[in-house]
């Protein structure tokens, strides 16, 4: 099974930029909970261990060829939503909303690995679905069925921001695959009222907050508008070459929510300024095209619709942690990939990794 | 391993790869960009707001300076204030800890939660006051206590102290909070609202010296408002202290004098102009007025028909009565008018026109020279002198030594009396003066209206002779490291330029006043210095005719003026007991008092080992009462 090719071919580069980030990421951790009183083990060694986890499962995922992925995608897309019909229905409540279920000795958050099984589900639908013209409304149908099932699902937890994520995530492959224009001004047509209605029916008063707040986060600056303008103020204050390591005045002293997960960019863009942030952003972009690029090499339908998935994930991830930072969308939690403290995101994140490496190192093999 | 069927062509793919790559550089550039305009464009703004959030400016007050005697010794100074505030979003729970508070401090639950709510449209970071001046036991229960108790802190703050408690009360002023008015005004243009400013007495008139610079301290805040470190200390540097002419001893001596009587006493240096006692009776408690006044104390103070809250030694114009006799004398014999021999005989009442003057001896005083006339108070004999001299050569004499004009003594308001002429009833009323009207000026009465301070600074004029010193309250004003910042050195505001002869004719009348047998004024009299002076009373109401016991608010003001040593003069006192009816009997035992003390202060007189009360002299005074105008 082990090929000495694999090994020649392996992508160095990617795995290279990746611990780059997670190193970033364990450095800002360190500054961002120095503040906090801790018990127990320090968040950044904390996230070390995640991170080691995370290589482990991303080292394990790219030694089995991708192509059994195909196999399992199906049975995989069953499992994982029979777990959220289960979160639902047994899952444990905290802070208002239900994402977490216990099985055994161990709990999980079955939103989580959906981000990848959807990835594998529609690379799997569509390696075999022949299209000449784009897809037509009508095959639409069953791709939005399949994604409709556990967004709605993940909506009901309720998990706004992972549930935008599946859908985007989704939405970014059927563009690759290739709407026709008529299906798309369908849909679009169709969403008006889908959104109205969700708007008015599905989404709770705080999601609601979140998303008048970002409209005008001065109604409520010492409320619900906090988190953006304090972000706001830690982003800018740290201008050009920012205020030094473990020196953010916002961050140290704790005028910032949630700051070594969902807001650790803020943290950086305080302590590094814009160059910092240059930095970052090129990073990251540089990983998304790296792994469209992996999706252009690959010489398979199947591999290059997954190695697109994996990119669009990480993508909607940094754009929209990033874009909720800097207040460009609203507050949402979704944590920054590689970056941002928590086992979950990274080991999600290491997985797609694991995927677009494995793409990437048998591009030769076909 | 399935063999791949590449539906999607491979060109097409490409295609889209590009496209996705492009969106995905679009997006990037798109947050790169709003990057650029918050770090690099914007970053002066949000840096501001950044710092505005960590940094709080907490204004720290100076302590005021020291309000000193002459000697030195302390009338005011400053003592730790420890107050209790809560900083609102620190707090766990609102309602247990109102109780809490109540119960450690002794509070009303509502006067705690009316504070609460008062404060509650300030940032939540801000700590509200809710009790002020709590004991030290319970600032130290509250400290010990203090991680059960989440959001209360401790404050300590100088506040004033009152080293002889009430003494010099009108003297000293008070402080209170500043009010809007004062917030609107020039002199009050570097204070903020909240501060604490002189509001009478020195307090308020030196303010500027007093208060000292307030400092600041820009302490760095967390999230939750905490202070964490101070940033920046510009320290507050104390006010500067001031050090009066005032003597403690007499000052103490004045107060208990007059007791629980309405009145005020001065005592004046006679060759410097440095006020020495400056009394006014009854007073207050000045420490009241900074804290929370009882409702039924303020009301007290208002109500009392003695009105405690006037400064009456400052604003307390009175008819001087008799006193004034010396400004009719001593015109009289500038104008050559009279000489030592010049006699009147007094039936006891002059007829003027179709009006009888009275003469407060009914039974008259028969052949009356100025020496007598001094003596035993004769109105007859200043009716008479009056007419001869006309209001304005009165007027003129009497401005001499500055009566009826403020003497800018160093407080504020400052009243002026009325030293009345033909030309002032003119402009005062539009009316023609009646030589009626100048006969009841001879005496210090009908319009003439003097201060207490106004007498002891004519009275110290004739001691030395016509030298008009300004009078002053404040000696020197020192800084906080002792160094002299201002001198105040005896300064000549004017000079009467009355013969030093005539000054020696009327001097020795007043000396026969306090010492010879039919003198008003014996109860002055000191067995080891000579004293000098002349007794009056002044009408408050007309009174037909008095039979029985006159109300007290219609009795006549009782007053006394006078100076020792005769020989070579030192000090000089001014005396007045509001409705103490005899100048001899009420005033004049106050100021001999007074001058013991002087001279006891001196070494002069022996300080009594057990009573210094019981040498007044038993010698009674015949009581005197102003003419009485009958039409």
């Amino acid at each position: 099974m082990f090929d000495r090719r694999l090994f020649t071919n392996f992508d160095w580069t990617l795995l290279a930029v990746v611990l780059l980030v997670t190193a970033f990421g364990v450095v800002n951790i360190y500054s961002a909970s120095s503040s906090y009183r801790e018990v127990g083990t320090p968040y950044f060694l904390k996230q070390l261990y995640w991170i080691v986890t995370g290589l482990g499962l991303c080292l394990t995922v790219c030694s089995l060829d991708y192509h059994m992925l195909e196999d399992f995608a199906y049975w995989l897309y069953g499992a994982v939503l029979l777990l959220l019909v289960m979160v639902l229905l047994f899952g444990r409540t905290s802070m208002g909303a239900t994402r977490w279920i216990h099985l055994g000795f161990f709990s999980i958050q079955p939103s989580e690995p959906m981000k990848i099984v959807i990835i594998m589900t529609f690379a799997r639908f569509f390696s075999r679905y022949p299209i000449f013209k784009g897809l037509s409304l009508k095959d639409l149908v069953y791709p939005l069925l399949l994604l409709g099932a556990p967004a709605l699902l993940i909506m009901k937890q309720p998990d706004l921001g992972t549930a935008i994520l599946v859908s985007l995530i989704a939405g970014t492959m059927l563009i690759f695959v290739g709407v026709r224009w008529s299906a798309f001004a369908t849909l679009v047509a169709a969403a008006v009222p889908v959104l109205y209605g969700g708007w008015r029916f599905a989404l709770r008063d705080y999601q609601k907050d979140r998303i008048y707040n970002f409209l005008n986060p001065n109604l409520d600056p010492q409320g619900s508008g906090y988190h953006i303008i304090q972000s706001k103020i830690a982003v800018g204050s740290g201008a050009t070459f920012g205020k030094g390591f473990m020196h953010g005045t916002q961050s140290q002293l704790r005028f910032l929510p949630e700051q070594h997960t969902d807001f650790a960019f803020s943290v950086f863009a305080e302590e590094w300024g814009f160059a910092g942030c240059l930095l970052m952003l090129t990073l990251y972009l540089f990983l998304v095209l790296w792994g469209l690029a992996i999706a252009k090499r690959c010489n398979d339908r199947f591999g290059a619709l997954l190695a697109v998935g994996v990119s669009a994930m990480l993508f909607w991830h940094i754009v929209i942690n990033m874009g909720m930072v800097i207040g460009l969308f609203p507050v949402v939690g979704v944590p920054l990939p590689f970056f941002s403290y928590g086992g979950t995101s990274m080991v999600t994140s290491m997985v797609g990794v694991g995927i677009l490496l494995n793409i990437s190192m048998r591009r030769f093999m076909f | 391993m399935k063999p791949q069927q590449n539906i999607l062509p491979d060109d097409d793919g490409s295609r889209r790869i590009i496209m996705l790559s492009l969106g995905a550089f679009v997006m990037f550039f798109l947050l790169l960009s709003r990057l650029w305009y918050l770090q690099v464009i914007d970053s002066d703004n949000l840096l501001d707001q950044s710092e505005s959030n960590r940094l709080r400016f907490v204004p720290v007050a100076a302590p005021r300076g020291a309000i000193l005697d002459r000697n030195g010794k302390v009338l005011v100074s400053n003592t730790p204030s420890f107050s209790v505030s809560v900083i609102p979003q620190d707090v766990k729970n609102k309602e247990l800890l109102i109780d809490d508070l109540a119960r450690y401090l002794n509070l009303n639950r509502k006067e705690i939660e009316e504070k609460w709510t008062k404060g509650q449209g300030r940032a939540k970071y801000y700590p509200l006051v809710v009790a002020s001046g709590i004991s030290r036991d319970q600032m130290e229960f509250l400290e010990e206590n203090r991680l059960a108790l989440p959001g209360v802190n401790i404050e300590m703050k100088p506040v004033r102290a009152y080293s002889n408690g009430q003494l010099g009360a009108h003297l000293l002023g008070y402080l209170a909070e500043i009010n809007e008015e004062e917030l609107g005004s020039e002199r009050y243009k570097e204070y903020n609202a909240g501060d604490y400013t002189g509001k009478s007495g020195i307090e308020k008139s030196w303010e500027s010296f007093l208060h000292g610079t307030d400092g600041g301290r820009q302490i760095e805040v967390d999230a939750r408002g905490r202070f964490l470190r101070t940033v920046e200390d510009s320290g507050s540097s104390v006010g500067n202290t001031v050090m009066l002419t005032i003597d403690l001893e007499m000052q103490k001596v004045a107060e208990r004098a007059l007791g629980e009587r309405a009145g005020a006493a001065v005592a004046m240096d006679v060759n410097t102009g440095e006020i020495l006692a400056f009394a006014s009776s009854p007073d207050f408690d000045p420490a009241l007025f900074t804290g929370r006044m009882p409702p039924e104390k303020w009301k007290e103070y208002l109500e009392d028909p003695r009105h405690p809250l006037e400064n009456k030694a400052l604003k307390g114009m009175y008819p001087p009565g008799s006193t004034f006799k010396i400004v009719t004398a001593l015109a009289g014999l500038e104008a050559g008018l009279i000489d030592p021999h010049t006699a009147i005989d007094c039936p006891g009442y002059y007829k003027f026109g179709n009006s009888t003057f009275k003469c407060w001896d009914k039974k008259g005083h028969g052949h009356v020279e100025l020496r007598k006339a001094l003596r035993e108070s004769c109105d007859v004999y200043f009716y008479k002198l009056a007419e001869r001299l006309g209001v304005d050569r009165i007027a003129d004499c009497a401005k001499r030594f500055g009566l009826g004009a403020p003497l800018g003594i160093g407080l504020d308001s400052e009243k002026g009396g009325v030293i009345p002429s033909q030309e002032w009833k003119l402009k005062r009323f539009g009316k023609k003066w009646y030589q009626g009207e100048t006969l009841s000026v001879g005496i210090g009465q009908g319009y003439v209206l003097t201060t207490p301070v106004q007498l002891a600074s004519m009275i110290a004029t004739v001691a030395n002779e016509g030298i008009v010193y300004q009078p002053h309250l404040v000696r020197r004003i020192v800084d906080s490291e002792g160094k002299s910042l201002k001198e105040f050195p005896p300064q000549v505001s004017r000079r009467t330029g009355i013969k030093p002869e005539n000054y020696r004719l009327v001097k020795d009348g007043l000396f026969a006043v306090v010492n010879e047998p039919h003198g008003t004024g014996g109860m002055a009299r000191l067995a080891e210095v000579k004293v000098a002076g002349k007794t009056g009373s002044s009408q408050v109401v007309k009174l037909r005719d008095s039979k029985g016991e006159v109300p007290y608010q219609f009795r006549d003001h009782a007053l006394f003026v006078g100076f020792a040593p005769y020989d070579k003069p030192e000090v000089a006192v001014a005396v007045i007991v509001e409705h103490g009816e005899h100048g001899g009997s009420a005033a004049a035992p106050i100021a001999g008092r007074l001058l013991r003390a002087y001279f006891e202060g001196k070494g002069v007189i022996k300080k009594p080992v057990a009573r210094p009360d019981k040498q007044e002299q038993e010698d009674s005074a015949d009581p005197e009462a102003a003419g009485d105008v009958t039409e």
